[in-house]
């Protein structure tokens, strides 16, 4: 992306004396990983147009953990909750939003255990609350007409029973949504979660993310959305495993909200 | 008193006192698993218990199934008010009691809506017999349903046919008794038979009437039969609850009423693990202090479950709770692409690990260990490293159960207390350990993507 995205840490805030309205928490995948980079900066674009004012941790950001949780190592899921909430405490964050539903999950429901309670967003819910406030403005425009279908992350979906929130914002694209036979509470797991996306998985007859993608297939979409970084790379696999990555374009919908900001 | 009423009492008490042994004794297995404080907001847990377990609100989801479990539901429910008028009238020897106490028109309202319940009954347990054996439906099929399982899930329904067929049968028989004038059945010396019965016979068993023959003495017999197979019927049933995944009839409305009211996606933090990380991370601890004095009575903790006491009661609540209908596992992402797991065999194998040390415990004593676990005897870590973690199972379950929790506990022992997680996840827990990300980047550039 060449635009220019202007990304200020917690550290040089508080040193100018100032506050942010929402830490970042931009999550491993999103800091590292290259496809999901991409959605991260998409999304700081869009704050950036309308001014928000937010702040990351930069290299202050550590794994939430999630992985380590759900492969059962409640021992060092527990160390990195315990000091990530050290620094977000040290630094008085009361609202998070993440574009990660695995770091949205951890952050909102296992961190108030263990003495860091934060008023936790996924983008999707952040980005619909500006919608409606009126600060975001988008336009379909470029989406008007295309045939959309959204994978709802189970973490987001089943896990903490959001599943209004991505689809107000494909809603605000005039684009046709069309939904899967699986989606929001029988929504297909993409075989990333439970710490899967660290290992192979164990012996089958098909990928989850094959057996997902097919699903996506069927209702033939132009795009398939996504709103977690882990179910992006898994779909993206599949549709390349199908050979349609020519037609089929997988989005996070940050980069969907981006591309029909107006403001 | 008469021998009918004596043989009557005898079978009452000896069956409910079978039963009550045999809850005695799961009530003592389940209370084998770890505390779990699960009796806050119970305002919430009502309402959950009410819209889920008598509402029947995630049946539904699968409408056919859900429509024909409802009828059953139902008619089981309605139905067993008249298993106590079959009560009073064993154990005093009277005669269809109600029909004296209400009246016969209203009496015979009853037992109408009954009888059409009883029809409905049947016919649902002969669709389900012929979903599982006939159409196949393939949940009923999966590896773990060979056997007893099968077996169980037949016999259940075939005992519904037949208890329901002799409930309507009996009042077929009744009705040609009871439409007898007075005089003859006096003859007979069936006296109690005659209540003033004026008017037709029952909706639904009417229909049988054509089928039986008029002689009043074999109607008696036929009337006799059926009420007595009726009752020990349903007797024997109450028993073989115990041993059955028919338990859920009792087990689901507090299984659903203790179920977990929290997101779907919050783990439970382990305290055993908070306490030791909270020490590392206060400052104030002496590194060097003297470990405190152990208390001799403190049973050592493991960190996750190995075996079913290491579950808490709700876990093991749960798989005496589990009616095997498959649903989460026909829905288990791991499950349709082929792999080992199958959350409805996690639920099973713990229940049958539990009873297995039941009986063990029975035998030698409460404290007695006998050289099994539930992970490896009965659940392979091959299956517990497939869960993608994504909570279909436990979206699907009709009843809230949650084979998810087990599955999460099990892998905290692999982890934690045999440091048996496979290469990659070791690989994965180093890489946070050292660089706070699952894969091997440095924490220094963690904002890099600021200014790619």
């Amino acid at each position: 992306m060449s635009d220019q995205i202007q990304v200020k840490t917690m550290a040089e805030m508080l040193a100018n004396g100032e506050e942010p309205e929402v830490l970042f928490w931009v999550g491993c995948a999103g800091s590292f990983d290259d496809r999901a980079k991409k959605i991260t900066r998409s999304f700081v674009s869009i704050l950036n147009k309308i001014d928000i004012k937010f702040a990351v941790l930069g290299t202050e950001e550590s794994c939430t953990g999630d992985p380590a949780k759900r492969a059962g190592n409640e021992f060092l899921f527990q160390m990195q909750a315990m000091s990530n909430i050290q620094v977000l405490n040290s630094y008085g964050v009361k609202k998070i939003v993440t574009t990660c539903p695995h770091c949205f999950n951890t952050l909102k429901n296992e961190y108030p255990g263990l003495g860091g309670d934060y008023e936790v967003m996924h983008h999707t819910q952040f980005l619909t609350g500006l919608m409606s406030d009126g600060r975001l403005k988008v336009e379909g425009g470029s989406f008007k007409g295309k045939r959309i279908t959204f994978h709802d992350p189970c973490y987001l979906g089943r896990a903490n029973n959001e599943y209004e929130a991505p689809r107000n914002i494909l809603a605000k694209l005039d684009s046709e949504l069309v939904e899967m036979k699986r989606c929001k509470t029988k929504g297909l797991c993409c075989g990333a979660g439970g710490a899967q996306m660290f290992k192979e998985a164990e012996k089958g007859n098909k990928e989850v993310n094959i057996e997902r993608t097919e699903d996506a297939l069927e209702v033939k979409p132009d795009i398939i959305a996504t709103g977690c970084p882990f179910c992006n790379t898994m779909m993206t696999d599949g549709v390349k495993n199908f050979e349609k990555e020519g037609s089929i374009k997988i989005f996070d919908l940050a980069e969907l909200i981006a591309e029909a900001q107006t403001n | 008193m008469a021998i009918g009423s004596i043989l009557f009492i005898i079978f009452l008490g000896a069956a409910s006192f079978l039963f009550y042994r045999s809850i005695r004794k799961i009530r003592r297995n389940i209370l084998l698993g770890r505390d779990l404080e699960r009796t806050d907001n119970s305002s919430l847990r009502w309402k959950t218990t009410l819209r889920v377990a008598l509402g029947q609100s995630k049946m539904v989801v699968r409408p056919v199934a859900g429509f024909l479990h409802i009828l059953v539901y139902g008619g089981f429910v309605i139905i067993n008010i008249e298993i106590l008028e079959i009560i009073i009238d064993g154990v005093f020897g009277t005669h269809r009691i109600f029909s004296s106490w209400i009246g016969v028109d209203a009496y015979r309202f009853f037992i109408n809506c009954f009888e059409i319940l009883a029809l409905l009954v049947l016919l649902a347990c002969v669709v389900f017999l012929l979903r599982r054996n006939v159409v196949k439906i393939a949940r009923f099929w999966s590896p773990e349903m060979k056997g007893w399982p099968a077996s169980d899930a037949n016999l259940i329904l075939i005992a519904e046919v037949l208890l329901m067929s002799a409930f309507l049968t009996m009042d077929a028989a009744d009705v040609l008794l009871m439409q007898t004038s007075a005089e003859t059945l006096a003859s007979a010396g069936l006296d109690k038979y005659a209540i003033n019965w004026s008017g037709s016979g029952f909706t639904v068993s009417s229909l049988l009437i054509g089928l039986l023959p008029s002689d009043i003495g074999t109607l008696y017999i036929i009337e006799r039969c059926c009420w007595w197979f009726h009752i020990l019927g349903i007797l024997a049933f109450l028993n073989y609850l115990a041993i059955s995944k028919h338990l859920h009839i009792i087990l689901a409305f507090p299984a659903v009423y203790f179920s977990n009211l929290k997101a779907k996606g919050e783990f439970d933090n382990l305290e055993s693990v908070k306490n030791e990380v909270e020490l590392m991370f206060d400052p104030s601890v002496d590194p060097y202090a003297a470990p405190p004095e152990p208390d001799g009575n403190a049973v050592p903790i493991a960190f996750g479950a190995k075996d079913v006491k290491d579950l808490s009661w709700k876990q093991l609540m749960d798989s005496y709770t589990c009616t095997e209908c498959g649903r989460c596992t026909s829905e288990c992402p791991a499950n349709q692409t082929g792999k080992l797991l199958s959350p409805r065999k996690i639920m099973m194998d713990t229940r049958d690990r539990l009873t297995e040390l039941g009986n063990y415990i029975d035998k030698n004593g409460l404290e007695a260990e006998d050289d099994k676990t539930l992970i490896n005897d009965y659940i392979t870590p091959e299956e517990l490293w497939a869960c993608t973690s994504c909570n279909a199972c436990t979206e699907a379950c009709p009843i809230n159960l949650d084979p998810l929790s087990i599955i999460v506990d099990l892998r905290r022992y692999l982890v934690m207390e045999q440091s048996a997680a496979p290469a990659e996840l070791n690989n994965m827990f180093t890489n946070i350990e050292n660089n706070g990300a699952p894969w091997q980047f440095a924490q220094a550039d963690r904002l890099n993507w600021k200014d790619e």
